[in-house]
């Protein structure tokens, strides 16, 4: 079957929030409202230019952007030695981990936290999986004198100890949640709940590019200051765009940040990378693109990991920031449209590529950002020596090492 | 078009009297329990049956309602099993209007079209869909309406006068006023600002309106009916139930008549309202 190509592929969402047949929102009536309301404060924000002016400077000042664009040489040359003569492409890594508080995440926060002032609000929650995202919201609370409440599955709070002991160093709240398979789904739950329930004077700040409309969106925006950068970067130091971008996708929101600004540049090649957990043909994954199909949940229709009967099955993967039955619908359209490829990544092939990095690049990455360079450890081999390949490095591996070190078959 | 729900409605306008619609989970705690249960509320009492379709992450209910759909789904309830439910119902009572109540993927995966021709088979008359607003009303809604079923909106205290005209209109059989913001099973809403919001949803439509959310007993049942055209009650009969289950959570001869008993005092209490008020 043929697909029809879009003039642009960059002008999502349409005014009802769909990307094709993806997004929209399905909410209960209480948030509807509130969905609106925020969609309106967002269409003002992204036209103002005091509101632009003030965010470019935290994020110049506080979050330390631009994020470096990194020639990682010695994985380069690892690989080529592996290719056949004359290949083995350039590798690149946008250094995202360096950013305050360690990840991509934040780059998002400021701007839900800049758009929750200028609405008023002065309670703010947030879901996290991995943890990144709860601490960067603890963290611009912290700076902003915001309540925060952070929904967090019981069984991430316990593999991700260090991010929980951080966001309550933040002044945060973290309440453990009990329900289903106590992971990101069930935090996302629940946060929902909290909403309905205390709809008069909180935010909910959505972690990735999932959720109703309009949140795949706002967030899109305000993480596609990566892709943005990667442009300007690339063209500073190369003299042209590279030929392909890499990124890793749980939600999907450092992926789409990456992508966004280049779906349009027919010739770069985009890979996102979900995770494969123990494998897909074992059913234990959190591949929803590969391994589920569309369906309705937290608010979007998109590709989700279910039964015949339309229960959501819990996904499975090492790295909890990844650990999410769904995806964000723009990633789904992206999918059906074929303008990205998504690939996935094994448990196994993510802590090998974990080691990898840290050896070669001085680089302790994230175990999400770990699937990501898995696969470039497939594709770098098989293209020339000249292709400029981009991996998104989403964050830094601190908080992962105690997990690692349990599958290593070691302790702290 | 007339369904049962118009009718019922209808008849208890007539009688000067509120409806008691109740709620229930679809094979909670197992299939047979479950249609002793159901088939039971007439007799005991209520107006209109909800049916929850239990649902992996039911992002709008309580804990109760939560455990409930957790029982259901380990006792192998799937949407073909609750229409199953349903038919099973019909065979002993035609007359009581029978409401689906739950969240939209299960529909869609069963397919809208299949789903709407097997819930009218099976004798369903409306449906309420948490997580369907009047902006995806293409969805499932308008298929609903021209199929037949009541398509029954949740207005909620955050939905607006500017709002309500958008939230009323394709709605039919009636209206479930949430009358807090929350989820379910949360604390009681104060009986006077509830005539009030069911004043003022009245002012925009000819629908009964039936308020939900926080009714425990038959007192406030009774508070509530004063100023409403049903009271609809869920988290505390699942209680009820719950607590009548064994350690392994299977139903004990305790169970039906446990849940019966608490209908017919919930009855008694929305009976009592009018004849208070005319008194």
């Amino acid at each position: 079957m043929t697909v029809q190509q879009p003039n642009s592929f960059r002008t999502g969402p349409d005014e009802t929030g769909k990307f094709g047949m993806f997004g929209g929102r399905f909410v209960a009536e209480t948030l509807m409202p509130l969905i609106l309301d925020l969609e309106k404060a967002y269409a003002e924000a992204r036209h103002d230019a005091a509101f632009q002016k003030e965010m470019d400077g935290y994020l110049a000042h506080y979050v330390g952007r631009p994020s470096p664009l990194y020639y990682a040489e010695r994985l380069t040359e690892h690989l080529r030695a592996a290719s056949a003569p004359g290949g083995g492409a350039k590798i690149y890594f946008k250094r995202e981990e360096l950013n305050h508080t360690g990840a991509h995440k934040v780059n998002n926060v400021l701007g839900q936290i800049m758009l929750a002032r200028r609405m008023g609000k002065q309670r703010i929650i947030a879901e996290t999986g991995a943890g990144m995202h709860g601490v960067a919201t603890a963290t611009l609370c912290a700076r902003f004198g915001l309540d925060c409440v952070v929904y967090m599955g019981a069984v991430d709070v316990e593999r991700q100890k260090p991010n929980v002991f951080r966001m309550n160093m933040l002044g945060a709240e973290v309440r453990p949640v009990e329900s289903g398979s106590k992971t990101l789904k069930d935090a996302m739950n629940e946060a929902l709940r909290d909403w309905v329930t205390n709809v008069e004077n909180t935010f909910y700040c959505i972690g990735t590019v999932a959720g109703p409309h309009p949140y795949p969106m706002l967030v899109r925006d305000f993480q596609s200051v990566i892709g943005r950068e990667t442009r300007e970067q690339m063209m500073a130091v190369e003299g042209r765009l590279p030929d392909s971008l890499v990124a890793c996708i749980g939600g999907g929101s450092n992926a789409m940040g990456l992508f966004h600004p280049f779906l349009d540049d027919a010739q770069v090649e985009i890979y996102g990378v979900e995770a494969a957990g123990h494998g897909l043909t074992t059913g234990l994954h959190a591949a929803s693109l590969s391994g589920g199909r569309p369906g309705v949940l937290h608010g979007n229709r998109t590709y989700l990991l279910m039964d015949d009967d339309g229960q959501i099955k819990d996904a499975h993967s090492i790295s909890a920031g990844l650990d999410y039955p769904g995806i964000g619908p723009e990633h789904s359209w992206l999918h059906d449209m074929k303008r990205v490829t998504y690939l996935s990544a094994t448990d196994d092939e993510a802590l090998n590529a974990f080691q990898l990095c840290s050896r070669l690049e001085g680089i302790i990455p994230a175990l999400e950002p770990a699937h990501a360079i898995a696969k470039i450890l497939d594709l770098a081999p098989g293209k020339p020596k000249d292709h400029l390949m981009v991996v998104n490095l989403s964050g830094r591996g601190d908080k992962d090492l105690a997990s690692v070190a349990q599958h290593l078959g070691g302790t702290l | 078009m007339t369904t049962r729900i118009d009718r019922r409605f209808a008849d208890l306008k007539k009688d000067g009297r509120a409806a008691l619609v109740t709620f229930l989970m679809a094979g909670d705690p197992d299939p047979e329990s479950s249609l002793a249960i159901i088939s039971a509320l007439p007799k005991a009492g209520a107006d209109v049956i909800e049916i929850g379709m239990p649902f992996s992450d039911p992002m709008s209910d309580g804990p109760t309602i939560q455990a409930a759909g957790m029982r259901a789904l380990k006792s192998g309830t799937t949407l073909r099993k609750t229409l199953e439910l349903v038919r099973g119902f019909r065979k002993t009572d035609q007359q009581t209007p029978v409401v689906l109540m739950g969240y939209y993927n299960p529909i869609y995966v069963h397919g809208v079209e299949r789903f709407l021709s097997d819930a009218i088979g099976a004798g369903v008359d409306g449906l309420i869909v948490v997580d369907l607003p009047p902006e995806e009303d293409d969805e499932l809604c308008k298929p609903a309406l021209k199929a037949g079923m009541n398509f029954i909106r949740l207005a909620t205290p955050t939905t607006d006068d500017k709002r309500l005209p958008t939230v009323l209109q394709n709605t039919s059989g009636f209206v479930y006023y949430v009358s807090i913001t929350g989820i379910t099973g949360a604390a009681a809403p104060d009986a006077d600002r509830v005539a009030q919001a069911v004043a003022r949803i009245k002012r925009h439509t000819d629908l009964p309106i039936a308020v939900g959310f926080g009714v425990r007993d038959a007192a406030r049942a009774r508070a509530i009916a004063q100023g409403a055209d049903g009271v609809v009650v869920g988290s505390a009969l699942v209680e009820v139930l719950a607590k009548s289950l064994d350690k392994d959570g299977k139903a004990t001869p305790a169970t039906v008549p446990g849940v019966a008993a608490l209908v017919s005092s919930l009855a008694d209490g929305v009976r009592s309202a009018r004849r208070l008020a005319a008194e």
